[in-house]
């Protein structure tokens, strides 16, 4: 009898779009071979990535068509055989060889729903050293990692946490923040599809660290396989008892539910996500009180966004320094860039703070998909600015893009070739916080419908240079005047196509 | 899909989230499961039983762009408009489904086969543009693939 031969086939939404149930299930036709659904490695230009095991060694081929599928068995894959889209050992790719993978160093790499698997790689040995060592230890080593918010704010985690376990009251809540809505950003999902239990783990030592015994996942509902994965990954920690009553034997006990945004983007934002929550409208709430304080049903609460907690697990594993060691001044540890829109070689780049926007771009993204030359490149979601060619050498560190009127956010980089119109860009930037705006508070409801009003005009050359000016008054109102990014960051993309791309507003 | 108000099935859902006003948006998403959508039927009932205002319930189906309060097609098409998809030519693929489908963004077909809407991003990024059809996503979708899909979806054209 010869033996099954182990192929992997990754279950993620990308590889899933370009075709990846349909080379699986071709593949599972064949005799003697195991298809298992992995999670995806980030390689998103290469997927469908299947992987075959020869001897240990996993040998990657991609980008795999259904069609290509014959071709390969053809060629032999299952020993590893040569073929045109055999791209070695996986973990030879230079896409992912290069980089410095810390939270994601699972994905692509695991079964994702298996504890076993989890566990041979190091998952629930920081939660394990969380329960022995206490509250205080997890607090210290947190703060010590420097990790700052990842979903874009940068708040020191540390100190958020500090200031809910110092609260008073019984009850605390975490919650996560998994309404990724930015454009250009699939962190939070390649982790929470690849690697939920490491979510979950993080999000059950974040509430051992603070005192609180209930978490709540807010994902969007745009990910629905994410959906079904965290469901499926929850009730395989249930039934391992990492999750649930007297977790591990320890006596703390935590349970996690996962509720559905419903299509917002201004939900992302901490307070209109509690609302939500709370099975309201997503309107954002006055700050303070900080939902450190007063955050969900009015309980201290934990607000973080997925790759945070996800980053936490082996900061209590390894120790804070371990990660505070990696990353460049007060931007400490990895970042999970992320590289879409016009790229040639998108996918997901986990490095340490420091590397600058042109080497990520350059090494890893590979110029455009259309060959054309790179015009523009939006970092940090639809409320980031827009850059030309002369910051691309800004360091990726939070301070150095603020310093040039920018900000990392999510870490997700949208390039944008020659063909790009930046008046239009900077007019959908408008309609899209028209669009998006909760409608508290009139400079973010009221200014982003005059702002499309007011790049109409100007793009009609009505009054052109009184309009920019009408602008530029109206962003600094938006800035000044709106009680939450949404409004307060629409300016951003806006004013910096304007003065990076002047002549696109002089047609 | 659509299938008519039945207070009992109503009730039902309502009470699998225990009844409680918290879970007003997650019932709302299960009465999308079940209807496609929010009728006015629906929001008096869920109002009642969740001891809310109809206004309050209104209040929050307005809100969010998951809860259509018209019935939609047998397939719900939607393309993404966000930044990414826009740099991959997501505005020129929009106009080519808006006339082969002879319909606006929001709009469904005479038939009743297919709803367009917009969407501001699907997490696939790095294979724009994206479209997402009931729950499958489809990355770097073409003006050729984009007909295909319609075509697999039965619409008459």
């Amino acid at each position: 009898m010869s033996r099954s031969v182990t192929v992997f086939v990754p279950r993620e939404t990308a590889a899933i779009s370009l075709g990846a149930h349909e080379v699986a299930e071709k593949i599972a036709a064949h005799e003697n071979v195991n298809v298992i659904r992995n999670g995806s490695w980030g390689l998103s230009w290469l997927e469908p990535l299947v992987e075959v095991d020869v001897d240990g060694q996993r040998i990657a081929y991609g980008p795999v068509s259904a069609a290509d599928v014959d071709g390969l068995f053809a060629a032999g894959f299952l020993e590893g055989g040569e073929h045109a889209l055999r791209l070695g050992p996986v973990g030879d790719i230079p896409y992912l060889k290069k980089q410095e993978r810390w939270t994601f160093r699972r994905c692509g790499l695991i079964n994702p729903l298996s504890v076993d698997d989890y566990r041979a790689h190091g998952g629930f040995n920081g939660l394990e050293k969380a329960l022995q060592a206490g509250p205080g230890h997890v607090l210290e080593q947190v703060k010590a990692s420097g990790l700052r918010g990842r979903g874009g704010a940068g708040f020191p985690t540390g100190i958020k946490w500090q200031t809910v376990a110092d609260a008073t009251g019984e009850q605390k809540y975490i919650t996560c923040n998994a309404d990724e809505g930015d454009s250009g950003t699939f962190s939070d999902r390649i982790l929470m599809e690849s690697d939920p239990l490491t979510l979950i783990e993080g999000m059950i030592i974040a509430g051992f660290a603070v005192g609180a015994d209930k978490g709540y996942i807010y994902l969007r509902s745009e990910y629905p396989l994410a959906r079904r994965i965290l469901a499926k990954a929850l009730d395989a920690a249930r039934d391992s008892g990492w999750l649930g009553e007297d977790i591990a034997g320890s006596g703390f006990s935590f349970e996690i539910d996962v509720h559905l945004g419903a299509g917002s983007y201004v939900c992302g934002e901490e307070t209109a996500m509690l609302e939500s929550l709370e099975g309201k409208a997503g309107l954002i709430r006055y700050k303070p009180p900080l939902p450190a304080i007063e955050g969900l049903f009015g309980k201290p609460t934990v607000v973080n966004n997925v790759v945070t907690l996800g980053s936490v697990p082996d900061i209590i594993a390894l120790g804070g320094d371990a990660y505070a060691n990696l990353g460049v001044g007060r931007s400490k540890g990895t970042l999970a860039f992320q590289l879409a829109g016009n790229v040639k070689q998108g996918g997901l780049v986990e490095k340490a703070f420091g590397l600058t926007l042109r080497e990520l771009i350059q090494e890893f993204g590979h110029g455009t998909a259309s060959g054309r030359k790179i015009r523009a490149v939006q970092i940090g979601g639809p409320l980031g600015a827009y850059f030309a060619d002369e910051h691309l050498d800004t360091p990726l560190d939070y301070e150095a893009f603020a310093s040039v009127g920018g900000m990392i956010g999510h870490g997700g980089v949208v390039i944008f070739d020659d063909t790009v119109d930046m008046a239009v860009q900077a007019r959908f930037a408008m309609e899209f916080c028209a669009i998006e705006s909760c409608g508290k508070c009139t400079p973010c409801r009221i200014g982003s419908v005059r702002g499309v009003e007011v790049i109409d005009r100007i793009l009609a050359n009505e009054d052109r240079e009184k309009n920019l000016n009408l602008l530029n008054e109206l962003c600094d109102t938006m800035i000044d005047g709106s009680l939450c990014a949404m409004g307060g960051m629409t300016p951003f993309p806006v004013r910096s196509a304007v003065k990076y791309f002047p002549e696109d507003f002089k047609r | 899909m659509a299938k008519k108000h039945d207070a009992a099935i109503a009730t039902e859902i309502i009470n699998q989230f225990g009844a409680k006003s918290e879970m007003l948006v997650q019932v709302l998403h299960a009465f999308v499961q079940r209807y496609g959508y929010i009728s006015e039927d629906a929001i008096r009932q869920i109002a009642l039983e969740l001891n809310l205002s109809r206004a309050d319930v209104h209040g929050v189906v307005s809100f969010y762009h998951d809860f259509r309060t018209t019935e939609p097609g047998q397939h719900i098409v939607k393309i993404c408009q966000a930044e990414s998809c826009q740099a991959m030519g997501s505005r020129e693929l929009t106009a080519h489904a808006e006339s082969k489908l002879g319909i606006a963004m929001h709009g469904t077909t005479d038939d009743g086969q297919i709803s367009l809407e917009p969407v501001y991003c699907l997490g696939n990024c790095a294979c724009s543009p994206a479209i997402m059809i009931d729950e499958k996503v489809y990355g770097r979708v073409n003006k050729d693939q984009l007909d295909n899909l319609i075509q697999d979806c039965g619409a008459n054209r």
